[in-house]
């Protein structure tokens, strides 16, 4: 059997009000108000696709060995590197291995995420592999006072698929691909550029996605009335109905679009709701998923009776219960880099990015992993040739000890508003992780005032700098102080 | 077997120059103000120094690398000078250049000088921090400041102890109040005005928890020595000899950063401490020692670093801090110059400036600030972060004591 064998999901802590960037905006274009209700998913600033993949990676393979997977395929229209595999670097955070592993990005279109698990399954019913990991995860900035701000949030999906354990049994995929342009963004261009509404909806999502549907079914000889479940993105709410109304099917057989609790997350949309179907999916329900973007792909699952025994990740239940509320719309639109605030002579130093010592040390630096002594056992981190245990004095006698997943206690912390830092105070401290092993972290995801000596903190890659100069974006882990709400 | 290097080397002069933000002059006029007065001060020529250390920290923003800078802006004739950096005991291992070639009969006069000349960068605080830690660790450890990296303490000494954090605050602020007090008699201090409690406590937030008041400040400035043998010393006619005690450093090995350590004290400081000790001959360091110039750039570290000399027991610092011990008229006066605190803090310098002032208290010249009788006089600089750190302690005190 061939299919899903784990998913996972994430969207990021802080959720923006659409109530708030009309309060901020509606001045400006008050035709914002017609999409008022519920929130949109914010990235943290030191947060972007990549980041976001690779938490939604490590959710997925929670329980799973990292080390079996042959490929991990990341989709996005966000990526920071326009040459650098930016699948390599969720690779390297999730320390893959390197040797007879492909690896593969795909980008420039919305619907990357479903044609990239087709090749995926394609690849694995063809036995050339049999577990390739799939992502997909977008952060698109927005104008201010555009319907795209209100529409667009932040998230990201990982699928995993394999022939053992499947937990949803792939079905048959069907594509149509055209070059229908409801939107673009221009090579160099920092915003999308969308044409009028009324075309995306009607020619677009209204009629692309019906007709692929219908493609699929008549190629398989499926009935739509068989699908517990058909997953589609379309974040115009009257649309979405109307492709079901299209279909034949129930409203609630059409899978919620998230508009009121995250948006459309872009690339990662299709995973996100396919993934949000699956954390309440019963064995033997079918599932149908179609995504969006010059064409359209559908694919169909059948859940299994594993999904009973299936160890549930954070999912995208879990993250967006996980939910703070960015109250601020100014601190949204710095955390987006659409405003200038004065970062201070301080915030002029040099990065200096250096490939030679992120090729050396891209385990450390990526992966989070660290050194376990052979002679004395002591996990340590950052890997040093002599062991840190003063009595033991072992050289170059290590196995590799991976500190990703593990918890940490938080020994000591600050709030350093003399730090250059996009959310002052600059919060950090010593951690201590469970099993052993010590050492200095950023923190993220937390208000200084929720932070105290002895609460557990979670590992989360997140970007350490960008180097505008260069071009650079830099990767490393920060701790996640476990602690519940907050105010921003 | 070494005998370490007590009564081994004498002061012969000493020299500082006023701390401050010295807009109008660069490190060369600092130097040479410093330099002038140590000069006048040993009764000297130039001439009849043999060698000679320079320390000072932020070469690139400062003066530059090697030690040209100083050979060059005192007009130095032609001799060995070498430039040290060990943060910010920089100044201290200078002094421990030119004392050990004396020691070691490689010369028979030698000169150590610090300086740093950190107010030429437009902003507060220390020049481009993180790149003083190299390539690889710049990419990944937190986003720290001097005053973060030290804040941290107060959660892991207040953790330790079970204390509220706003006690430990209040012995913090009394340390910054203490040391302000003293900083007005000092002419030569870069902050002289008194403080309150209550100013302290409410100042503007730094790094949680210190307050602008826990800081100390940024100051440009040198200071500098010239150091011979006592026989030497005595031949040219000086009475009342300050002797050298004790020398001693101690760096963090990263136990304290990836193996364990209670967040509560300073390793190095407590091993460089009970070493110099032993080496100066001191068995009860509260009885014994006199006085004191200790590393506090921060308030905090001044707290936990009268633990860790073996003054105060464990978890006792914040009491005594309390009761005045450490204050002008207490028991063990500290930072009687007014500390880093408010003398201020020009990195390659300050190692030499609290030995400037236990110089002259030794001598009795401390004007206005003059304590009774001292016998030993201690400094400690502590250069780095509480988890990664480099100690150095001096002990001097009266030759014929």
């Amino acid at each position: 059997m061939i299919g899903i064998t784990s998913y996972g999901g994430y969207i990021p802590r802080y959720r923006l009000s659409r109530m708030v960037i009309i309060q901020n905006m509606a001045w400006y274009f008050p035709v914002i108000m017609a999409v008022a209700g519920g929130e949109k998913s914010v990235a943290n600033w030191d947060e972007d696709a990549v980041s976001m993949a690779v938490a939604a990676a490590y959710d997925c393979m929670n329980g799973k060995d990292r080390k079996a997977l042959e490929g991990v395929s990341l989709a996005s229209t966000t990526l920071p590197f326009a040459d650098r595999l930016n699948a390599g670097i969720v690779a390297t955070a999730l320390n893959m291995k390197e040797e007879g592993v492909s690896n593969a990005d795909f980008s420039a279109c919305m619907k990357a995420g479903t044609t990239a698990a087709i090749s995926a399954l394609e690849s694995i019913e063809a036995g050339k592999r049999d577990s390739v990991l799939v992502v997909a995860s977008d952060q698109r900035r927005t104008k201010m006072a555009t319907m795209y701000e209100m529409f667009l949030g932040d998230g990201a999906a990982a699928l995993l698929f394999g022939k053992d354990d499947v937990i949803a049994e792939f079905k048959g995929s069907y594509s149509v691909s055209c070059d229908f342009v409801d939107h673009y963004r221009g090579a160099g261009k920092e915003f999308d550029y969308g044409w009028e509404e009324r075309w995306q909806r009607d020619e677009g999502y209204g009629k692309i996605i019906p007709e692929a549907i219908a493609g699929f079914l008549n190629k398989t000889e499926m009935k739509i009335e068989e699908f517990d479940k058909v997953i589609y993105p379309c974040y115009f709410g009257g649309t979405h109905k109307a492709i079901a109304k299209k279909l034949g099917i129930d409203k609630e057989k059409a899978q919620n679009n998230m508009h009121a609790v995250c948006g459309d997350t872009g690339t990662a949309h299709p995973f996100v709701m396919f993934v949000a179907a699956l954390e309440e999916a019963k064995p033997g329900d079918k599932l149908l998923l179609a995504s969006f973007g010059q064409g359209c792909d559908v694919m169909a699952f059948e859940v299994t009776d594993k999904i009973k025994d299936f160890k549930g990740p954070r999912g995208i239940k879990g993250s967006l219960a996980n939910r703070v509320e960015l109250a601020s719309y100014q601190k949204f639109a710095k955390f987006r880099d659409l405003i200038v605030a004065d970062l201070g002579i301080r915030g002029e130093a040099n990065p200096s990015t250096s490939l030679t010592v992120l090729w050396r040390k891209r385990k450390m630096l990526l992966g989070l992993v660290g050194a376990k002594c052979k002679k004395c056992g002591t996990p340590q981190f950052p890997p040093m040739p002599v062991c840190v245990n003063p009595d033991c004095g072992a050289v170059n006698e290590f196995d590799e000890y991976e500190f990703a997943d593990k918890e940490a206690v938080i020994l000591m912390f600050t709030g350093d508003m003399l730090s250059a830092s996009i959310d002052p105070p600059a919060v950090y401290g010593l951690i201590g992780y469970d099993g052993g092993g010590r050492t200095m972290l950023d923190f993220t995801d937390c208000e200084l005032n929720q932070v105290k000596v002895g609460i557990k903190a979670n590992m989360s890659f997140r970007k350490r700098y960008s180097d505008k100069m260069r071009g650079f974006t830099g990767y490393f882990w920060k701790a996640v102080p476990q602690v519940e709400g907050g105010d921003a | 077997m070494a005998t370490g290097i007590r009564d081994k080397v004498a002061i012969l002069g000493m020299g500082c120059s006023k701390f401050g933000e010295r807009w109008n002059d660069g490190a060369e006029e600092l130097m040479v103000e410093a330099f002038q007065e140590c000069l006048t001060d040993a009764g000297i020529e130039k001439n009849e120094i043999q060698a000679a250390w320079l320390g000072s920290c932020f070469d690139e923003v400062s003066i530059g690398k090697s030690a040209l800078p100083a050979s060059m802006a005192l007009r130095l004739p032609n001799i060995s000078v070498t430039r040290v950096e060990n943060y910010c005991a920089s100044g201290t291992e200078a002094f421990r250049g030119a004392v050990y070639a004396v020691a070691a009969g490689a010369c028979d006069i030698a000169l150590a000088i610090g300086v740093e000349k950190l107010k030429d960068i437009g902003y507060g605080g220390l020049p481009d921090f993180t790149s003083a830690m190299g390539t690889l660790n710049q990419i990944w450890m937190a986003n720290m400041t001097a005053p973060g990296g030290f804040a941290m303490l107060a959660t892991g000494y207040a953790a330790k102890y079970g204390l509220d954090i706003k006690d430990v605050k209040r012995a913090m602020a009394h340390v910054s109040v203490k040391s302000h007090a003293n900083g007005v008699l000092n002419p030569k201090a870069h902050l002289r005005k008194i403080v309150t409690e209550e100013q302290v406590l409410n100042a503007p937030q730094i790094a949680y928890p210190l307050g602008l008041f826990d800081c100390c400040g940024v100051s440009d400035g040198s200071a500098c020595a010239i150091v011979t043998t006592p026989e030497i010393a005595k031949s040219l006619g000086k009475k009342d000899l300050v002797s050298v005690k004790a020398l001693q450093l101690s760096l963090s090995s990263g136990t304290e950063l990836a193996y364990e350590w209670d967040g509560a004290h300073f390793l190095t400081t407590a091993k460089a401490s009970t070493m110099a000790y032993a080496e100066a001959g001191i068995k009860n360091p509260r009885e014994e020692i006199s006085m004191m110039e200790v590393h506090d750039c921060f308030s905090i570290t001044e707290l936990v670093t009268m633990e860790d000399l073996h003054i105060s027991e464990r978890g006792q610092a914040p009491k005594d801090i309390m009761d005045g011990f450490y204050d002008r008229d207490g028991q063990v006066p500290c930072q009687v110059d007014g500390g880093l605190k408010c003398f201020g803090h020009p990195i390659g310098a300050s190692g030499l400036r609290m030995l400037y002032e236990m110089y002259l208290q030794l001598h009795g010249r401390a004007g206005d600030r003059q304590l009774k009788d001292p016998k030993f006089g201690l400094t400690h600089n502590l250069g780095g972060f509480p988890f990664m750190n480099v100690c150095s302690i001096a002990i001097v005190g009266k030759y014929d004591g």
